[in-house]
């Protein structure tokens, strides 16, 4: 059987020593749909989209990926699965030994058997929708905060996935950037139909990109809903939380 | 005493996936040529200068002693000798775990707090194969190769010493460094380098890879690289020494 949605979390637990971040954590995203992850610090935001892409393992509960359990998987198995997915990372993650361009060359020159021209026009395609076309051979310590944003979604897009995991695309940027931050976001979800989860606590941003938006308050799912619903939540935290 | 046995355990395991990872594809020949040059070629200089100081020390030092016996023939053989069996491995061993080793462990904590590893992960490549695994071979290859340069600049400043006192020429000098040495008195202690090699990068990435203290960490494993690897040879010496005794007979003359 076939899953419609593209990840699914049932039940994830997940401690570290004796602080529990996340409680019995349930819930899904479809293709083509947006999942706002709000909460405030040290809810386990960031730590569910690690768990997502098994760089975390959960104490309980099972994350599927489209129809693989990514919880249990290891090797070549688990690579083919995160291959499937991309990862913004709250700080670009570039590889400061490496160039804009090489950064973006090295996972599909080690993990493809792509030729140099192919591997070419894929990076100047990317590169070119996150319009960093001109800086491929710009060292990361080059480029400023939110070009550093922009080259880190373009590596998460090499490998054209159908999910994008986003930690904080706005943090640290002004308002013009973050918001081109989100543009370059919404296009990879209307064009490409992509599903994400988007970790954020830019409220703006999130209700642009977001469809629905899942709130964490103290490691458990307060709420899961559309934006206006969660406006009307029981949970002041929630409602304070979702501008309500 | 339980952090102790945790922390023997966890760098036991570590060490073994490094060798387990070693023979499976990707080899990373790219990646290990690269550290080679970082750990090896680069290191080069500061071995090189080392090993003439330390040549033209000991030959001040021992003269002294070998002129009241009259055996100043004696310098040269206790020049090779010194430097073939001990001090060339040792000394290589310790230059290379302050510079290799520290900056080992911090590019790699610096790495983990930067987030780097994570996306080295998401990108659905191995980052222990990718990082660890080159720079640990690349310890094991070059450190032999950089105690075979430090053992002859250490004979070579042995010799500018004692030309300056004696005027003794180059070929007698070595005629009598190199006379009665033998294979065992060179191979086993050049050997031993490659353990050295193995423990300043297994150390070293250990802690730089293991980090998970952000900016604070990076620090922390620079120093805790070399201060554990430099301890660490110095135990395996001992060690060693005495397993090369028991197996090359002849090097205990």
């Amino acid at each position: 059987m076939s899953s419609e949605n593209s990840v699914t979390l049932h039940g994830v637990s997940k401690s570290f020593g004796e602080k529990q971040v996340l409680d019995n954590v349930s819930f899904s995203v479809g293709r083509g749909e947006a999942i706002c992850v709000l909460g405030r610090s040290g809810t386990g935001k960031s730590v569910t989209l690690k768990l997502i892409l098994a760089l975390l393992k959960p104490d309980a509960g099972n994350i599927r990926i489209g129809d693989d359990e990514i919880t249990q998987l290891e090797g070549q198995e688990l690579s083919r699965v995160r291959r499937r997915m991309g990862f913004l990372f709250q700080s670009g993650a570039l590889f400061d030994s490496l160039s804009l361009h090489d950064n973006l060359a090295l996972p599909l020159r080690r993990l493809t058997k792509k030729s140099k021209d192919e591997i070419e026009e894929i990076i100047d395609r990317v590169l070119g929708q996150v319009e960093l076309a001109g800086d491929k051979h710009k060292m990361p310590r080059e480029l400023s905060g939110g070009m550093q944003k922009r080259a880190g979604l373009a590596r998460a897009l090499v490998f054209e996935p159908e999910t994008l995991l986003v930690d904080e695309p706005s943090s640290g940027l002004d308002r013009i950037t973050a918001s081109e931050i989100d543009d370059l976001l919404l296009d990879q979800k209307v064009r490409r139909g992509s599903a994400m989860i988007i970790v954020t606590h830019d409220l703006h941003g999130a209700r642009r990109v977001g469809d629905r938006f899942a709130v964490l308050d103290k490691g458990r799912l307060a709420g899961l809903g559309r934006p206006q619903d969660l406006e009307k939540h029981e949970n002041e935290t929630v409602r304070r939380l979702v501008g309500g | 005493m339980i952090g102790i046995f945790d922390f023997v355990g966890a760098v036991g395991l570590f060490g073994l996936r490094v060798i387990g990872s070693v023979f499976r594809i990707p080899f990373e020949l790219e990646q290990i040529w690269r550290h080679i040059g970082e750990a090896g070629v680069r290191s080069l200089a500061l071995v090189l200068s080392a090993g003439l100081a330390l040549g033209v020390v000991m030959t001040l030092h021992t003269r002294g002693a070998l002129v009241m016996f009259g055996a100043t023939a004696m310098i040269p053989k206790l020049q090779s000798l010194g430097f073939f069996v001990e001090i060339g491995p040792l000394v290589a061993a310790l230059l290379v775990a302050g510079r290799v080793g520290a900056g080992n462990g911090a590019v790699l904590a610096d790495m983990r707090a930067t987030e780097q590893i994570d996306a080295i992960e998401a990108l659905s490549m191995d980052s222990f194969k990718f990082l660890v695994v080159p720079r640990v071979v690349a310890c094991v290859i070059a450190l032999p190769l950089l105690t075979v340069f430090m053992d002859f600049c250490g004979i070579l400043g042995g010799y500018l010493s004692e030309y300056t006192l004696s005027h003794i020429s180059l070929h007698l000098y070595l005629t009598r460094a190199f006379q009665g040495m033998q294979w065992s008195n060179f191979v086993p202690p050049t050997l031993k380098a490659l353990v050295f090699g193995f423990i300043i990068g297994t150390i070293s990435c250990f802690f730089g890879y293991t980090t998970n203290e952000g900016a604070e960490g990076v620090g922390r494993a620079a120093t805790s690289s070399v201060v554990v690897s430099s301890l660490l040879i110095i135990l395996a010496d001992v060690i060693l020494v005495k397993i090369i005794f028991l197996t090359f007979p002849g090097s205990a003359t």
